[in-house]
């Protein structure tokens, strides 16, 4: 018996490698870490998971011990309670002592109180416990700056593309554009375009994208044009593929490392965009809890009521600080040039 | 390099071109109609339809456009729907105060960083250098309006050492406008009172505005510190007994030029833009507040204009720094 080839080993001491100095780099370990209580805030709030009210103790006697399917991933227990509902909850509104102010609900008896054992942040004009609100709001950044990521890599990414693999004056059209896109502000140009579409998360996250797609146009025209000449390539164009399936089967999952390092990188400052227009007002609206409108509406309060606006705030700050971090951390990784 | 100036100021010309049309056909793109929100809920439609022919806005789009682009060339940059104040107008006032800011933040940012950066890599790997790299990544992590909003908090409200907000006390009066930069003339009519008034003013805008680009140099001056302290001919004069100091003052300070002119490059825009963030903070009359307004009430002559400005700014910004690389740095060559 012959021992397998070793092109798997290599790969796999390669990653090996790769995680060791991951994990020896502090500064990427507390991003991640950062980065996972987030997910673990936005992922298990009470009110993404399929049936919140077993999180409240609600019962379904018709569905006890049914096995994982469709509808229940994790099965139901004893009482008919849906198990992934049940697993979810424990990072979301179990941590959250006040769901109620989620939804906007106020108590005017308890208006500015400061931070204390039963708020630990403190209270904000309606009596509304802002370190509810600020955990709430992790499952709105994340989200919406996921959303602004996604759309421009795939926005971006399919311009780029097609401007890198089709050449001549189709590269030379989509990167001018590209190029007069990248010169104008950013910011303004989402403020507009989500001023114009009208309040809204889902707004707000097409207009930063909109003007957020040029980085990744540029991105990937630049790594598609230095595979489309690799032999894999005219391998399979020799084979008789199409154009289409070549760049989507063949360049695309192989220039997938770089936009992915870019989508962490970016991450945090698209969090940073959304709380950003949240601030000025464009945007999410209350009573959605948004950290950047939190901000907003508290600097009516200082400084008197300094506790409303800090804590938003350092929320934002540790979200875009996580998410930098772990991007460097995956761009050394995964990118053995930029490593220092 | 005189046909190189040359050939780049002509290539501008199509760059603007495209810039006028891109920004045109965004905002006409977009949903909203101005007129109808300027003539008010109870406007009959026939209301509408005559300030939509004194706008202009009747006429069909390629129409609309020549008659915008050859305006900007004539220094008619449209007129707002909502005040009826010709745009360019309101340009010069509020873009100096942006200008002005932008300009005070580049200025924090090398002052601070520079030194940053070189401490930074002179103590590589010991604490000074942990430091400032714990505080340079912090500072690109925070939100400028976060920062501005605990400047505040701090040296406004709680000390006192600084006003509020604004840009010069409204009881005063302002220097005569020449540049537009109450700093500048202020120095230029010889107030010194307004000078120090309009500087205490500019301060926390200007550091919570200076915090990326500040970071940002830092980390080019440690890298670039450290490349050149590296470097065969710097051990060379390191053996002949050079100290250290010289070292540094012939070498490394010559690239603290090139980080700087490509920090301006790179932050330009973003600064010009960004300070929407922070004028509202600190309630600073420039365009970022001048076209949240018009933004908010979707006056889009406004919005073209300060969109347009910034991009202008931003090309022919780059433009000056692609061309002093080659003064700096004798290496970069001109094609």
């Amino acid at each position: 018996m012959t021992t397998p080839s070793t092109a798997h080993p290599s790969r796999w001491q390669n990653w090996q490698r790769s995680l060791y100095r991951f994990r020896q780099s502090g500064l990427s370990i507390a991003g991640l870490a950062i980065v996972l209580v987030l997910l673990v805030i936005a992922v298990g709030g009470s009110w993404i998971v399929p049936f919140p009210e077993h999180i409240s103790g609600g019962i379904n006697t018709a569905a006890r011990f049914k096995p994982p399917s469709s509808l229940y991933w994790f099965g139901t227990n004893e009482l008919g309670q849906d198990v992934f509902t049940l697993v979810m909850a424990v990072g979301g509104s179990w941590i959250v002592p006040f769901p109620e102010h989620i939804s906007g609900g106020i108590n005017t008896a308890a208006r500015f109180k400061p931070p204390s054992s039963l708020y630990w942040f403190g209270t904000n004009e309606l009596g509304q416990d802002v370190f509810t609100l600020v955990m709430a709001g992790a499952r709105v950044s994340l989200i919406a700056g996921f959303g602004v990521v996604m759309i421009a890599a795939i926005l971006g990414g399919l311009i780029g593309a097609l401007a890198g693999y089709a050449g001549g004056w189709i590269d030379d059209v989509l990167m001018r554009l590209t190029d007069l896109m990248l010169t104008l502000p950013s910011l303004i140009l989402a403020m507009a375009i989500a001023a114009a579409l009208g309040a809204g998360l889902d707004n707000m996250v097409f207009a930063i994208s909109m003007s957020w797609w040029p980085g990744f146009a540029r991105l990937v025209r630049g790594e598609v044009i230095a595979k489309k000449e690799d032999l894999f390539v005219q391998a399979a164009r020799a084979l008789g593929a199409s154009d289409s399936r070549i760049l989507l089967r063949h360049v695309l999952p192989n220039v997938m490392s770089p936009i992915i390092i870019k989508m962490s990188l970016d991450m945090g400052f698209a969090i940073l965009a959304v709380a950003a227009l949240g601030f000025i007002g464009i945007g999410v609206k209350p009573p959605t809890p948004e950290w950047g409108s939190l901000l907003s509406l508290a600097r009516g309060y200082l400084p008197d009521y300094w506790w409303t606006a800090i804590f938003p705030g350092l929320a934002i700050f540790f979200a875009v600080l996580g998410f930098n971090l772990l991007g460097d951390g995956l761009r050394d990784l995964f990118d053995p040039k930029a490593r220092r | 390099m005189i046909t190189f100036i040359v050939r780049r100021l002509v290539l501008l010309v199509p760059v603007f071109i495209g810039l006028t049309l891109l920004v045109f056909t965004i905002s006409h793109v977009l949903p909203g109609d101005p007129v109808k929100l300027a003539a008010g809920p109870q406007a009959t439609a026939e209301e509408i339809a005559s300030l939509s022919r004194e706008f202009g806005m009747d006429r069909p789009l390629p129409q609309q456009y020549w008659h915008y682009a050859t305006g900007l060339l004539q220094g008619d940059w449209g007129q707002s729907v909502l005040t009826r104040r010709p745009v360019a107008a309101d340009l010069k006032i509020y873009l100096p105060a942006t200008l002005e800011l932008v300009f005070a933040a580049i200025f924090l940012a090398i002052l601070i960083g520079i030194p940053a950066g070189l401490l930074s890599a002179i103590t590589a790997n010991r604490w000074p250098d942990y430091l400032t790299r714990i505080l340079s990544l912090a500072s690109i992590a925070m939100p400028r309006f976060f920062l501005a909003l605990v400047l505040q908090l701090v040296f406004a409200m709680s000390l006192a050492w600084l006003p509020l907000n604004g840009r010069f006390p409204i009881i005063d009066l302002p220097p005569p406008a020449i540049t537009g930069m109450l700093t500048i003339d202020s120095l230029l009519a010889g107030d010194w009172l307004a000078f120090t008034t309009s500087c205490e003013h500019l301060l926390m805008p200007a550091l919570a505005m200076s915090l990326s680009p500040l970071a940002t140099i830092t980390r080019m001056m440690r890298a670039s510190t450290l490349d050149v302290l590296q470097q065969d001919y710097v051990l060379t004069e390191r053996a002949l007994g050079l100290s250290q100091s010289l070292i540094i003052l012939k070498y490394v300070l010559r690239n603290a030029f090139s980080s700087t002119l490509t920090v301006i490059g790179l932050y330009i825009g973003w600064l010009l833009s960004g300070s929407v963030l922070v004028e509202t903070v600190f309630d600073w009359p420039g365009i970022g507040l001048y076209a949240t307004k018009a933004i908010v009430t979707q006056d889009f002559m406004p919005v073209m204009g300060v969109t347009l400005s910034i991009g202008f700014i931003f090309v022919l910004v780059n433009l000056v720094i692609d061309l002093l690389y080659g003064v700096i740095n004798p290496k970069v060559r001109y094609q």
